[in-house]
């Protein structure tokens, strides 16, 4: 492309278009917005694939994700230090498991990491509780609280170890109506 | 050089393979083994120098000849760990092992097992050369175990391993040498029927790879990794397919297959790029939520689709007539008659689609009945009846094609309340909020809906006055029923009253244009009225929004056809008219002439022709009915957008500076600020295309004026939707939404189709105005076209096919093959379930197997690789994922392909273990060989594919 600066190689690029669900065009914009987060720090030309990691607090503030309640756990989950610091490759996985074209499948994945707060491999009441507090921003009473929990853990816990295994929630996931159109952030 | 030594070496082993060879049919491997060679000298080099910036580790051409065979050994499903720590022992050892893998695969591998030990590194240089496949593989193999190699070569013994490597490769080298001198022309045969068909497979699983990676829930580097390995391999085997002259062939497709993805991929590059709005979509969708931007992107696929529209009708009906057509004032259809001359220019009367917008292109009347038009003897009736139609067909295919695509993506077939609370747990939350106060607005009514939830839950139903209320009910829908009636009643009504004025002059604006005005008024006063009604009901918010819907959908529907029932009792009144001006003109006419030629005494003479504006017209319904229709559309236009200026924007500015002096709060109390309406607009615009669909036969100018429209109110509501509205308090889901519009588009169109199809059928068309004037049905264009232009047998064909002999038995077919579809559908759904029980009972099993044992589901597995512990060592994640599993996951091609093919190998290999066995061990170094490497398998293999290297 005749771009004035090139950021990326065009292999490059057509790698990116192999491993997301972006075009050209998008990905462009994604490092563009990925560089506006910290101009300092991210390099314009990308062509050599330089290891730059932006911290999480950068991240959270794109208008994307800024009203999200579960801002802090998607930037970890696609993170790959655990720490929600995104290298540019983490940066354009999260938004590419995110888009409207990525299957039900994948989404489903990235949506169990989100909400296994503490990564254990396991929805537990615990990951519901703060699900359900982040929700509601803390509106609902402790009993409330816990009756909904304990309630969507009869609903969807079907091996009945009152934790949700990754099948459980593919199962109750499959099947809810809203989830694709929700689970969708558009770059 | 050493090497030469090392060719010696290998030519003694070589001899011994070559009786073993001769025994067992391996001629062909030998020639391979040859070409191999052959090529491998030419190609070495290269496919090192190619290979080291992949490997990084290779500093020499050798090494990377070592590594070819490591990666054939991998294939062969030995590790490439244990390999190497064999080769390091002794020359001899490793190379007898690898005869012995060899000897394994050797049927579907044979080739590429001989090659990949001794020849390994010359072996794949000349299978690229010849695009043997053998090579190709190796190559591959040995990109995807570079990785893994270079880790192991640089954590274990990085420099005995080169050491060794160096030896083999030399060997290799003067092996391959050798048997090219002797064999070079038997090579021609590269790759065995087997081993074509592995490699095809691993090529297929590779593509396979390429196509589906981003969908593996792998981090980006695992996959950018995974990816340039599968591609390279796929580079470098694709090409070694097909044999013969068919192998041309192949890389021919090969070649263009690749151009073609790259094509797409450009073209859905520039697709995308030609979507418009989707930044401003975005911004709605982040301060309202997707169920306003639902609106809006259904706004925008309409645009899209009348964009098509207006194309066909524009290029192939309008922009034809104006170019090529007779101009205006030529004939009588295209002159305003001189009696309407003065006021034809009136700005009123051109508001009414009168005087000249009358007799222009927008309309039916203007189009002349000549069979053919300009120097392109282009057929204009016939392509007018064939947009009419086809508008149809292109809006019925688009909408199905669209309903059933987003079924696909629809997916939610639960069972509503089998997941109340897990669901709104994990879906509620809209994640493209991006605006503080709709993200308020949604904490509240995730808050209020789990409050709603519990208390459901709490006292399942709480039946207070079922009397009381099931009477409210029946009188709402009592209520309902009513204004509907008397709507309907209204516009009937108002129809005939118009058909009254029209035969007077003296009207008033509103008089002119009461019917547009009624019916936008009931359009505009009747939902809010529904509403109020519904509130009686007092169902359950979701509920009551479907009967809304479908209320406000009878409303339109009912109000549309009462519409077309008063017109069509006016053009059954105009076709009686008509019928006694015809005889009136033709009198007119024919007295025309006879006074001239009585005024002349002469009659001979030739009459000049009468003036265009004098000649006596027919009512011509058809743009009677088109005025119509622009007339309703372009009020529904302007009471839409008045209604945003006024009930959002006004209100808006108001509430917003009034709100500084008066006595409440303006902004949270009663009038506040509006919502958008989102079911009000989509019914909206699907009536407004209904309209179209009707409209477009007798308008041809509506659907530019409709692209027009949409043009607009895409800005427009955008700017209103931002600048006056608010989010919605209760934010409802927009879930599906998307296909119940698109059913209701479907209903509309269908409904649409109908009088406009029973018109072409059944009605004549005018005698002086329209493309199909001088027919006695608009559909006789046709017959017309097929009786002149097509050949004679054509036209005793379509005889045929329209006898009802032939009919009849069709539509039985039909019917037939509806009944069959319909069993068959039935009988995959019964299957579908089936399925999904087995699938339950599988998941049940897998759950309590991984309550023992650890998670064996490969899902599982990528999950817990993206647990951010495991990937905690960045490093790693590049080159280690090569290592322990180039191919954890069961989609993995090239892993599944090698296991199965291991096995295979070993079973072909077992049978011949005693011809082998004598002849591995022979040589005495090569003995060793086996020994060590049990994995492998049986030498024989091994023998064999060193048969070809003797030579």
């Amino acid at each position: 492309m005749g771009n004035k600066q090139t950021t990326f190689t065009d292999e490059q690029l057509e790698a990116f278009q192999d491993c997301t669900f972006f075009t050209r065009k998008e990905i462009l914009r994604l490092h563009g917005r990925y560089r506006e987060l910290a101009p300092h720090l991210v390099p314009l030309d990308y062509t050599n694939n330089p290891d730059i990691r932006v911290p999480l607090a950068l991240i959270v503030t794109m208008p994307e994700l800024k009203e999200n309640p579960f801002r802090d756990r998607i930037v970890q989950t696609f993170s790959e230090d655990g720490q929600g610091n995104l290298s540019f490759n983490d940066f354009v996985d999260m938004f590419s498991a995110l888009c409207e074209t990525s299957p039900r499948d994948l989404k489903t994945i990235y949506a169990f990491k989100i909400y296994d707060f503490n990564r254990d491999n396991f929805i537990c009441k615990d990951d519901l509780q703060q699900t359900l507090n982040l929700l509601t921003k803390g509106e609902l009473t402790e009993d409330e609280v816990l009756l909904v929990c304990d309630k969507a853990l009869e609903e969807a816990d079907l091996d009945g170890d009152s934790k949700l295994s990754f099948s459980d929630f593919q199962n109750m996931i499959s099947k809810a109506p809203d989830f694709l159109s929700n689970f969708h952030i558009r770059i | 050089m050493p090497r030469k030594s090392d060719a010696a070496k290998m030519d003694e082993v070589g001899i011994e393979i070559d009786g073993e060879v001769s025994d067992s049919d391996d001629g062909v491997a030998q020639r391979r083994n040859n070409r191999r060679q052959a090529a491998g000298r030419g190609g070495a080099k290269g496919r090192g120098r190619g290979k080291k910036p992949a490997s990084d580790d290779e500093d020499e051409a050798d090494e990377e000849e070592d590594e070819a065979p490591r990666g054939r050994r991998g294939a062969n499903k030995k590790k490439p760990a244990k390999k190497r720590g064999d080769d390091d022992d002794d020359d001899s050892e490793d190379e007898a092992p690898k005869r012995k893998r060899g000897g394994a695969a050797n049927k579907k591998k044979g080739g590429k097992a001989q090659d990949s030990d001794e020849e390994d590194s010359d072996a794949p240089k000349g299978k690229k050369g010849r695009g043997g496949k053998g090579g190709k593989k190796g190559e591959k193999e040995e990109e995807e175990t570079k990785g893994k190699k270079g880790d192991a070569k640089g954590k274990d013994k990085g420099k005995d391993k080169d050491d060794d490597k160096d030896k083999k490769k030399k060997k290799k080298k003067d092996d391959s040498s050798s048997d090219s001198s002797s064999n070079s022309d038997e090579e021609e045969e590269s790759m065995s029927e087997g081993e074509m068909a592995r490699l095809m497979e691993e090529v297929e699983e590779k593509k396979k790879l390429i196509a589906n990676i981003r969908n593996k829930p792998w981090r980006m580097k695992r996959r950018l990794t995974h990816l340039k390995e599968a591609q390279a391999f796929v580079d470098k085997f694709e090409g070694a397919l097909g044999k013969g002259k068919g192998r041309k062939w192949y890389a021919y497709k090969v070649m263009m297959t690749k151009k073609w993805i790259k094509f797409q991929r450009d073209f859905e590059n520039f697709r995308t790029a030609c979507i418009p709005w989707e930044r401003k979509i975005k911004e709605v969708e982040s301060h309202f939520g997707s169920s306003v931007a639902s609106y809006f992107i259904f706004l925008r696929w309409m645009y899209g689709m009348n964009l098509v529209l207006f194309g066909f009708t524009f290029g192939l009906v309008v922009i034809p007539e104006v170019l090529m057509g007779l101009p205006y004032g030529s004939i009588p259809r295209k002159t305003v008659p001189r009696e309407e001359q003065d006021t034809a220019q009136d700005y009123s009367v051109l508001m009414d689609f009168n005087g000249y917008c009358k007799y222009s292109v927008l309309f039916y009347g203007f189009y002349n009945n000549e069979r053919t038009i300009g120097l392109l003897k282009f057929r204009l009736p016939l392509s007018y009846l064939m947009v009419g139609i086809g508008t149809f067909g292109y809006s019925l295919m688009l909408v199905i094609r669209t309903m059933a695509k987003n079924a696909d993506v629809g997916g939610g077939d639960g069972e509503e309340g089998e997941f109340t609370f897990a669901w709104k747990m994990f879906t509620s939350w809209d994640y493209l909020i991006g605006n503080a106060e709709t993200a308020d607005n949604k904490y509240a009514s995730i808050t209020t809906s789990f409050k709603e939830s519990i208390v459901d839950e709490q006292e399942n139903q709480k039946d207070e006055n079922i009397h009381l209320r099931r009477f409210l009910r029946v009188l709402a829908n009592f209520l309902i029923t009513c204004s509907l009636g008397g709507s309907g009643y209204l516009i009937y009504f108002v129809v005939k009253r118009s058909q009254e004025f029209a035969t007077r002059d003296d009207l008033s604006w509103y008089e002119k244009n009461e019917l547009e005005i009624i019916m936008s008024l009931l359009g505009l006063v009747c939902p809010p009225l529904f509403e109020t009604i519904a509130e009686l009901e007092d169902y359950h918010p979701r509920i009551g929004l479907k009967w809304q819907l479908g209320r406000i959908f009878a409303l339109f529907l009912g109000n549309l056809y009462t519409f077309l029932f008063a017109l069509f009792d006016e053009v059954n009144t105009k076709l009686e008219e008509e019928q006694a001006i015809k005889n009136a003109s033709i009198y007119a006419m024919k007295e025309y002439y006879a006074n001239y030629s009585r005024l002349m005494n002469d009659s001979e003479a030739t009459p000049p022709p009468m003036d265009p504006a004098d000649v006596i017209r027919g009512p011509c319904w058809e743009t009677a009915v088109g005025i119509e229709f622009v007339k309703l559309t372009v009020s529904d236009i302007q009471v839409s957008y008045l209604t945003i200026l006024i009930g959002d924007f006004a209100r808006a500015v108001i509430v917003r500076f009034l709100n500084y002096c008066w006595c409440w709060d303006l902004e949270a109390g009663f009038p506040s600020y509006g919502e958008f309406d989102i079911s009000g607009n989509v019914l909206g615009l699907v009536f407004n295309q209904g309209m179209i669909w009707m409209g477009a036969f007798y308008a041809p100018g509506l659907v530019g004026i409709n692209v027009l429209r949409l043009l607009s109110s895409m800005y427009y509501q955008c700017w209103a939707v931002m600048a006056t509205n608010v989010p919605h308090e209760r934010v409802f889901k927009a879930s599906k939404s998307n296909n119940f519009y698109m059913g209701l588009l479907l209903l509309v169109l269908f409904l649409s189709l109908l009088p406009v199809v029973y018109t072409i059928m059944t009605l004549p068309p005018s005698f002086d105005c329209g493309p199909f004037s001088g027919k006695s049905k608009m559909f006789d264009v046709v017959m017309e076209t097929i009786d002149l232009d097509l050949p004679a047998f054509m036209g005793t064909l379509f005889s045929y096919a329209a006898n009802p002999g032939l009919i009849i038995p069709a539509v039985l077919l039909m019917v037939l093959a509806i009944y069959y579809l319909n069993s068959v559908s039935e009988a995959y759904k019964n299957s579908n379930m089936e399925l999904k029980k087995k699938m339950q009972m599988a998941r049940d099993e897998e759950k309590n197997r991984r309550n023992n044992t650890d998670s064996t589901n490969q899902v599982m597995k990528d999950l817990e690789d993206l647990l951010p512990n495991r990937s905690l060592a960045p490093p790693p994640e590049p080159e280690k994922p090569p290592e322990p599993e180039p191919k954890p996951t069961k989609t993995k091609p090239g892993a599944a392909g090698k296991g199965v093919d291991l096995q295979k190998d070993v079973a072909l290999a077992s049978p011949n273990p005693n011809a082998r066995g004598p002849v591995s061990r022979a040589p005495g170094p090569r003995g060793q060989g086996p020994g060590p490497r049990p994995g492998p398998g049986p030498g024989p293999g091994r023998g064999r594919g060193r048969g070809p290297p003797p030579r």
